[in-house]
């Protein structure tokens, strides 16, 4: 099913960038470091549209903006009661969810996008999570996959932005995408779609750089690659500490 | 001010941090505990995943332990070979309990195992010294000739074979139940990110019979060794100490520690282990609670790629 999907959406393309628009994008900032006083991070996503011809008249122009952070496969797991207490009792494990997803529109996405075409592209935020197949014995998977994006929403992770787009005589998009304190570090997509009749007219994409730097950075590779050193230096600063605060607060009481 | 930390990956306020590693730290100046038990909790609250917080909560008792133990070393009040049989007990224990963390954290259990030894252990502490307190302040109300205490009872601990004499401590009793009690303290200190000086303590006096005066040092003394030797190994196979972390909560521990200190001595002692014990059951029915009712979010997400 999903092989027939991305052979109708391979085939899809030439066909949609035939009509004669293109897209051209750019982003305020093509790179974000997390730094360790790091708060959140606005971008201002915008674009224009080039045409070879007048803009079609009969049909109205639509945009839609996506970032996405790197995908990890995910366990969800799901608490009920057991002796009294509440544990986790059953997990469905998610193939591909991205660590952050920002949809933006210029308008209602069902709207604007028809379903089989958010298909092809995966461009709702249901779209692009990719579950494996639960085990056997869970029969609602989609109860799972439903929970992740609730609980990702909540915090911020996940979001749909519909009617936040503003396109200007038709050719100028700008958008602000607001990315959390809580960012993952990686490559983050960011996609372009003109929509004309609900279908996707033309598509481009591009990547932010999100990443550690300075003490963020260092403290972070040391203890990915030199655990043991990290682990001997996490003890120092400890014995230092321990033994700096004893010392200099007994000179304290006696001076 | 927020800072974002790196192998948590949250951010988190700056001064939320500093305050906890604060508050923590009056409470082990006061009390003359780690306060590991109140920093694991905490961190889980303030949204750092739990593997990190266990992790990190180890190498802040490291920290404060350091800091008791030289003052202690100072008095002569620590049995450094007691110290020593606990601490083989210890190693053994904690690396057992790390073994034990990372197949609990595989299986997803490890937030209800951090969650149910805290209930179960700090609950019953507390209601110990609870009691314990009570009792004293009763009697201290009761003007009289106090009870002459009896030491150098024959228990059943003393009839075990590998008799050691344990001179700082004024004993000569049998290797394995030391050793056993470090078993226990270690196999906590990794799955609850604690020294366990809160089970450490009451065992030295009640079951191995050492007198109090030197029961804080040399249980702060091995609590060094294991919180470190934990530290250690979760950052070796988890990668999840955060230094970042670890330092804010360290500085507001150690001026923390101090204020406790000077607070501590405008009280009676009947009094703070009162208090203390109080916080101890408030936080063990907390967690209980949280066990018991109902979540509102039965669903919880981790990522594959963080162990």
């Amino acid at each position: 099913m999903r092989g027939v999907a991305l052979l109708l959406a391979l085939l899809a393309i030439p066909s949609a960038a035939g009509a004669g628009e293109e897209v051209v994008a750019g982003l305020s900032r093509s790179a974000i470091s997390i730094t360790a006083n790091f708060d959140g991070s606005d971008l201002i996503v915008y674009g224009a549209v080039k045409r070879d011809e007048p803009a079609p008249s009969d049909s109205t122009l639509e945009v839609i903006v996506t970032v996405e952070g790197p995908s990890t496969p995910i366990t969800v797991r799901r608490k009920s009661r057991a002796l009294g207490i509440w544990v986790n009792t059953a997990s469905v494990e998610v193939d591909r969810a991205p660590s952050f997803y920002a949809v933006a529109t210029t308008g209602p996405l069902d709207r604007i996008l028809s379903q089989t075409e958010d298909l092809r592209r995966k461009i709702s935020v249901p779209q692009m999570i990719r579950s494996v197949g639960a085990p056997q014995d869970i029969a609602d998977s989609p109860a799972f996959t439903e929970a992740l994006i609730r609980v990702r929403e909540a915090n911020g992770l996940y979001s749909l932005h519909e009617g936040t787009v503003q396109l200007a005589e038709n050719t100028l998009f700008r958008t602000d995408v607001d990315l959390p304190a809580n960012l993952v570090e990686g490559d983050y997509r960011t996609r372009f779609f003109l929509l004309r009749d609900r279908q996707v007219v033309a598509m481009t994409e591009t990547a932010i750089y999100v990443r550690k730097v300075g003490l963020e950075r260092w403290l972070y590779d040391l203890a990915q690659r030199q655990p043991a050193v990290y682990g001997v230096l996490a003890l120092a600063i400890a014995a230092l500490a321990g033994w700096a605060a004893s010392t200099a607060f007994r000179l304290l009481r006696n001076g | 001010m927020q800072i974002y930390l790196p192998i948590a990956e949250v951010s988190v306020n700056a001064f939320m941090l500093f305050g906890i590693g604060g508050l923590v730290g009056v409470l082990s100046g006061l009390f003359g505990v780690g306060g590991g038990f109140l920093i694991t909790p905490l961190l889980f609250f303030i949204g750092v995943p739990p593997t990190v917080a266990v992790a990190t909560g180890a190498n802040q008792v490291v920290a404060s332990s350091v800091s008791g133990v030289l003052a202690h070393l100072k008095r002569r009040t620590v049995d450094m070979r007691m110290g020593v049989v606990l601490l083989v007990g210890g190693l053994l224990g904690s690396a057992l309990g790390i073994w034990a963390f990372n197949i609990l954290t595989r299986l997803g259990q490890i937030d209800t195992a951090v969650q149910l030894s805290y209930v179960v252990f700090l609950g019953f502490i507390g209601l110990l010294m609870f009691q314990e307190s009570v009792r004293a302040i009763v009697r201290a109300r009761k003007t009289g000739p106090r009870p002459a205490v009896k030491r150098h009872q024959h228990l059943w601990v003393h009839r075990l074979p590998f008799k050691i004499k344990f001179r700082a401590s004024g004993l000569y009793i049998s290797v394995i139940p030391p050793v056993l009690v470090g078993i226990v303290v270690g196999v906590l200190a990794a799955i609850m990110g604690v020294g366990g000086g809160f089970i450490m303590v009451p065992a030295m006096i009640y079951l191995l019979g050492m007198p109090t005066k030197v029961v804080i040092g040399t249980s702060l003394f091995q609590i060094i060794f294991v919180a470190g030797f934990t530290t250690f190994m979760h950052a070796w196979t988890n990668r999840s100490v955060d230094l970042m972390l670890a330092l804010l909560l360290i500085l507001g521990g150690v001026v923390g520690a101090q204020i406790g200190a000077r607070l501590g001595a405008r009280l009676k002692a009947e009094q703070l282990r009162i208090l203390l014990a109080l916080l101890v059951i408030a936080v063990a029915v907390k967690l209980g609670i949280d066990l018991l009712i109902e979540p509102r979010e039965l669903y919880s997400i981790s990522t594959a790629g963080r162990s």
